[in-house]
């Protein structure tokens, strides 16, 4: 082989190789699409009560109206919802705020706690109340809440979160 | 089949007869004479909303405000005092309730109801009474259902109804109406629920009119203000929307408008008057004697006092009246 038909070979190999990491960085980059909604069952004494509504950034005051303001402004992305009933009884709500990065969640879920919110651990980080359930992975902020408080309520927030961490 | 333009004259036109006599007074700072604006915060312990509100004692809690507002201690005396009689007999009695907070803190369907029917005793046909607010969910959060048979009291929103093609002045933003507002009522009874309010500070009487345009993210700037004020400056709110039924029974007294159940609070209060500047000055105080009992700061200290309510009283909206001496709060 010439000195150029060599040169001439290893760009090409550089430029295969080049593709080649090219390729695997944007897979990488591309966000996977995620159903983040344990179906009836998944998580035991849960059932999805409700389709999954979803609202872009541009829309999320239909949803929460003023409350969208401090999550525009952590840079969400989207917001989907639905609803759940635990054994038969106790209503709540997911929420899954899908954000443009992980400061973004850390930001919303460090305005949301106070002295009394309980730390848990779920995802990266979370906060616990009797009736609710907060944590973060990732780019993800998730809020679990219920409608009625009683005992058992907040281990059966803290069980339904963890199956909505594990489809993160 | 009315064009448009008709629909809207005829509303306006609607408005302004309704506004003759006593009307035309309503929500006007001092417009009551010598009067003080009256507002009724009526309580009732035993309601229990912790525990889903007893819906005989939200009905009598009613008769009670409004006995206390009108002076009658009939209920239907008292109500056909606030809504005329040509209303009753025929035109279509609005009730704008909130479900926003979703089901955790929306407008109670024992005190939907419980207006309703009393509207009805009072003379109104079921189907002339329609529950609305923005969409079939928020709806649903207030514990009712979509009705459009007329045999029943209707229900539904605005979304569904749509909005007028016709855009209005709404401050510095041109906003769409609701046909709900513009067209089908003649009159109609703000059903807000008392809540702290991530940007406007309080959300009660004057924020509830958010409902009523397109676009109410429009109005979101400067804590809503003035956004809160001019939505209510609109003519059509200002004349049709005068009347507040406010539900204090639940609360969120921080990290609202949405649902907060380690903020919840209980009031079982209903809060009742014709000045809706001066219902939310009222409502205000509520939330902060409550902050403090609570250790949260005042709404000044958190960044979003509600200055839309003192704004509402100036002389470019000239909505009601937020100064003390000029309000008779009246606890009953």
């Amino acid at each position: 082989m010439t000195e150029s038909g060599a040169r001439f070979q290893g760009r090409r190999f550089a430029l295969v190789v080049l593709a080649i990491g090219l390729g695997v960085a944007c897979a990488g980059c591309k966000r996977k699409s995620i159903d983040p909604f344990p179906a009836t069952g998944a998580v035991a004494g849960w059932e999805k009560t409700d389709d999954t509504r979803v609202y872009a950034a541009k829309d999320l005051w239909q949803y929460i109206d003023g409350d969208a303001e401090q999550y525009l402004q952590a840079g969400v992305v989207s917001t989907s919802t639905s609803d759940y009933k635990y054994q038969g009884r106790l209503d709540a709500v997911v929420d899954v705020f899908t954000m443009g990065n992980s400061e973004g969640a850390r930001k919303i879920l460090e305005a949301g706690g106070n002295n009394d919110a309980q730390s848990v651990q779920i995802g990266d980080a979370g906060i616990a109340y009797a009736q609710s359930v907060t944590f973060r992975r990732g780019s993800f902020l998730v809020r679990i809440v219920a409608y009625e408080g009683g005992p058992g309520t907040q281990q059966a927030l803290i069980g339904l979160a963890h199956g909505v961490e594990a489809r993160l | 089949m009315k064009s448009r333009r008709e629909f809207l004259r005829d509303a306006a036109a609607g408005a302004v007869a309704l506004s003759a006599g006593k009307l035309a007074l309503a929500g006007m700072p001092g417009t009551r004479g010598d009067e003080k604006s009256r507002v009724v915060v009526a309580r009732d312990a035993a309601v229990n909303a912790a525990a889903g509100p007893d819906e005989q004692k939200v009905l009598d809690l009613l008769d009670k405000a409004m006995a206390a507002h009108t002076g009658r201690d009939k209920p239907i005396e008292a109500w056909k005092s606030v809504v005329p009689g040509s209303i009753l007999n025929g035109k279509v009695i609005g009730l704008k309730v909130n479900g926003l907070g979703s089901k955790g803190i929306a407008t109670h369907h024992a005190l939907i109801m419980a207006v309703a029917e009393r509207l009805q005793q009072a003379g109104a046909k079921p189907g002339n009474i329609l529950v609305w607010d923005q969409n079939a969910h928020f709806l649903e959060a207030c514990g009712m259902s979509v009705n459009t048979d007329s045999s029943r009291v209707r229900c539904y929103s605005s979304d569904v109804a749509g909005f007028e093609d016709e855009p209005v002045q709404c401050g510095a933003v041109r906003l769409r109406l609701t046909k709900i507002l513009s067209r089908e009522c003649a009159m109609v009874i703000n059903l807000p629920i008392l809540k702290d309010h991530e940007l406007a500070g309080v959300t009660f009487s004057m924020k509830n009119m958010y409902g009523v345009v397109d676009k109410p993210f429009l109005l979101h700037g400067n804590n809503c203000n003035p956004g809160v004020a001019d939505v209510n400056a609109i003519p059509v709110v200002r004349e049709k929307v005068w009347f507040t039924v406010g539900d204090a029974l639940s609360s969120v007294y921080d990290g609202g408008p949405g649902f907060r159940p380690e903020r919840l609070w209980f009031p079982n209060a209903l809060i009742v008057g014709d000045d809706r500047v001066a219902v939310d000055h009222t409502a205000w105080g509520m939330i902060e004697k409550k902050r403090a009992e609570a250790g949260v700061p005042t709404l000044e200290a958190a960044g979003r006092p509600p200055r839309y309510i003192s704004v509402a009283a100036d002389r470019a909206h000239r909505l009601g009246t937020c100064e003390s001496k000029h309000i008779s709060v009246i606890e009953v």
